[in-house]
């Protein structure tokens, strides 16, 4: 019986052709995948990665659906120029609660990676309302409508929930404070927000549009926009810590 | 005596089965939309209850206008194909096709002149986008895929396809599928994961549509009369199995209510980069490309009237594809903060790639040996050996931009879109254009298409599109790639971002050109398409009749 003939098994039954499919299939994608879950350098150990606060996150959510992915990465990669353009390269341990992970495939728009406090909130304000008013070249859409709508913040707390079933570290009173930790976060002064940062380090309280009468879609985008890349402190960061 | 007792006519459990699981979906959907957390989720809702309540009046009509007995396996010895469900699909892929290349003619026009954007949320290039790529991988592709696959597996098994109901739910619920993802996007409801943006509910649904289309695939396959699964078969096999599995993989998530259109992955950060691109690679491994080798292993050598070039080349082929393909993903992650050695096998398996790959493209060109003079004479056969060329030339450059160094440069720029609609537009749209123009005139029992002529116009109005848009987008790709890097003198990087940017213009500007030479091409197809139909010369005889049997070179 020769070598061909023996693969008559697998043209003569479909079932056997099935799970012949399924085994060959199956392997490459075990083999990759499998490991990133348990190798502990997957993620380097950093000091500083905390859950995005509702108002951030609820920005996120705005630049998901907005499909900013489609043109902008938020990955700088190891290469000389990349880390000078926008600075030091991305950790996996920064995108480790972003869930989907933005890292995205095209640059039609620069990286955002390490976008956070390198421009104003007013230069992002007049930027999504109207990108040519300050990058004339640019052919990035407007956004008028984002200052303009009011934030939907019913479902913010379950939205915080679902991802700490999934393990990111948001605690009861993250949940539970999730819809005014909203206004507080977008307000200009209010003095709830040393509370604020206490359960979220670091996080930035201001008016982020200009406009503190109500909490809009800029707020939150400009928030998340601000937040991008500032969280590791790498004038700390050992990245020998880290050789893999 | 027997002829006396008429055959008492009762509902089938598949009638009757899924006229109330469409009833229990149309009540589910009403509540649903009455609690919706937003208006966009409500009006999905909706559509769900009204298409549910259609489907319900469908089957109950069906039913009463029907004979008692349903349509019989063969007639005259003869196997009684369903062909209903092909022709809707045949029809659907034209359509879809002119649709979401003209979307792409937009988004192409948007990046030369942002003013087409229209300030408006649902016109924006970050919503159209993924309609673009849904729009021509999903419904166009998607149902060139399902027609030509319950085609060839009724004609290679000489069976009537599995099922009464279940046919046509496949076709009709893919097809509706592809209406709420569509309409999603355009609404801002996404998952933001490139070529898998519906969100949970869509994709819910979509898996039973995806099994059941399994099925009806799998149970027509058991039926056959003949003693082996024809080649094609294995490769949809393949590609409907494997679909489901990636499916599942990069879709698992938790919906934040049942009443809310969110819902957020499960896997994330680095993890969720690789799962996305073990499917997004895998998605265009086994629908791209596995489904539509399908096509070419059928109707290269029913249209050449030649058998396969080797049987044993094809063993070899399927079987190294398949397992090749899975490992290729983490090319898409080169230099991010996915671990290295995972980025090497991602390579080393992409490049090793190359050979399946070409191993494909060589049994499908020399199936033409001895037949080369059709190519002078049939357009619709030099779209198909046109359409393996490009496969050929696509699947070198895949390799080639896998290699780390080279995607250093590549990535992130025009030259991965180039890449992209290289083997889009000149492998799957070409030998999707060719199994319409076969099964068009098969399907409605026309002798040939309505005009050679306007066939040939397609292919060279197409070329010259294609031509534009690739080689619009080496040297923009190229040229964005080293602009990027460039270093003055004095060790600071030249070129500003937005200069970059700037210095695209021209070449998008020929790539849009390019793309409505494209759009031009699909609509001579759809008027092609309609006159055969409509006007086209019937064949006399049966049209199985003659069968020229599909065996192998050996």
């Amino acid at each position: 019986m020769s070598f061909w003939s023996r693969h008559k098994i697998f043209e003569t039954n479909s079932i056997i052709l099935i799970i012949g499919v399924l085994i060959v299939i199956s392997i490459g994608g075990l083999v990759e995948i499998v490991p990133l879950f348990y190798l502990k350098s997957t993620i380097e150990k950093v000091e500083g990665i905390r859950p995005y606060t509702p108002l951030e996150m609820a920005g996120r959510n705005i630049y998901v659906r907005e499909g900013c992915y489609n043109c902008h990465s938020q990955m700088v990669r190891p290469l000389r120029d990349e880390v000078e353009r926008y600075g030091h390269y991305s950790l996996a341990a920064e995108s480790m609660y972003d869930r989907p992970f933005q890292w995205g495939s095209k640059r039609t728009g620069p990286d955002l990676a390490r976008l956070g406090n390198k421009y104003s909130d007013d230069w992002h304000k007049d930027h999504l309302k109207d990108p040519r008013a300050v990058v004339p070249g640019s052919i990035m859409p407007s956004y008028p409508w984002l200052e303009k709508t009011e934030l939907d913040t019913a479902s913010i707390a379950q939205e915080l929930k679902v991802q700490a079933t999934l393990g990111v570290p948001y605690t009861e009173e993250m949940l539970k404070k999730a819809e005014s930790d909203i206004r507080i976060q977008a307000n200009a002064d209010d003095p709830n927000a040393v509370d604020l940062a206490k359960r979220y380090p670091k996080a930035q309280s201001r008016a982020f549009d200009g406009n503190p009468q109500k909490v809009t879609e800029a707020d939150a985008l400009i928030a998340y926009l601000q937040i991008l890349g500032t969280q590791v402190d790498f004038k700390l960061y050992d990245n020998k810590a880290n050789v893999r | 005596m027997a002829q006396a007792v008429a055959p008492s006519k009762g509902m089938t459990f598949g009638e009757a089965g899924s006229a109330l699981a469409f009833a229990g979906l149309a009540f589910l959907s009403i509540i649903i939309a009455a609690k919706a957390y937003t208006p966009e989720y409500a009006f999905h809702a909706y559509l769900f209850a009204a298409a549910s309540v259609a489907s319900v009046f469908a089957i109950v009509n069906r039913y009463y206008e029907r004979p008692a007995q349903l349509p019989p396996q063969a007639i005259g010895g003869k196997p009684n194909y369903n062909m209903g469900p092909v022709k809707f699909t045949t029809i659907a892929s034209v359509i879809w096709g002119i649709a979401g290349f003209t979307i792409g003619l937009l988004i192409a026009l948007q990046l030369a002149f942002p003013a087409l954007n229209f300030d408006t949320s649902w016109l924006s290039f970050g919503r159209m986008r993924p309609l673009h790529t849904s729009a021509v991988i999903f419904a166009f592709g998607g149902n060139v895929l399902i027609a030509s696959s319950f085609y060839v597996v009724q004609r290679t098994c000489r069976a009537r396809m599995v099922g009464d109901i279940a046919p046509w739910f496949v076709v009709l619920g893919y097809n509706f599928f592809i209406v709420i993802a569509g309409t999603g996007y355009l609404l801002g409801i996404t998952q933001g994961k490139e070529y898998a943006e519906p969100e949970w509910y869509a994709d819910l649904f979509l898996t039973v549509v995806w099994v059941t289309y399994f099925l009806v695939f799998l149970g027509t396959v058991m039926r056959r009369k003949e003693p082996h699964i024809y080649v094609a078969n294995w490769f949809y096999l393949a590609f409907i199995l494997t679909i489901a599995v990636l499916h599942l993989g990069n879709n698992a998530a938790i919906p934040v209510s049942l009443f809310s259109p969110k819902s957020y992955i499960v896997w994330s950060g680095v993890q969720d980069a690789l799962v996305q691109w073990w499917y997004g690679h895998n998605a265009v491994g086994f629908f791209l490309t596995a489904g539509f080798l399908a096509i070419m292993y059928y109707f290269i050598p029913k249209r050449a009237e030649r058998p396969i070039y080797s049987y044993r080349l094809s063993i070899i082929h399927f079987w190294s594809l398949i397992f090749m393909y899975i490992w290729a993903g983490p090319h898409h992650l080169h230099y991010t903060a996915l671990p290295d050695w995972a980025q090497t096998l991602g390579m080393v398996f992409s490049v090793m790639l190359w050979m399946p790959s070409w191993g494909g493209m060589i049994n499908g060109l020399m199936t033409l040996s001895g037949a080369w003079d059709k190519l002078r004479t049939d357009p619709v056969l030099r779209l198909m050996v046109v359409s393996v060329a490009f496969y050929g030339m696509a699947t070198f450059e895949g390799p080639l931009m896998s290699v780390k160094a080279v995607n250093s440069l590549s990535h992130y720029t025009d030259w991965t879109i180039g890449h992209v609609h290289a083997g889009a537009l000149g492998w799957v749209a070409y030998i999707s254009f060719g199994a319409v123009y076969c099964l068009v005139p098969w399907l409605w029992n026309k002798k040939e298409l309505h005009s050679m002529k306007a066939v040939s116009w397609h292919f060279w109005i197409s070329t010259l599109g294609i031509v534009l848009y690739i080689s619009s987008m080496w040297v923009a790709g190229i040229l964005q790639g080293l602009m990027w890097r460039a270093y003055t003198s004095l060790g600071f990087l030249e070129y500003s971002f937005i200069e970059t940017v700037e210095a695209m213009n021209p070449f998008y500007v020929i790539r849009a050109l390019g793309g409505a030479f494209f759009v031009a091409g699909s609509l001579i197809m759809a008027w092609n398409v309609w006159k055969t139909i409509t006007v086209g010369e019937a064949v006399e005889e049966a049209p199985q009749a003659i069968q020229p049997a599909l065996i192998a070179a050996e």
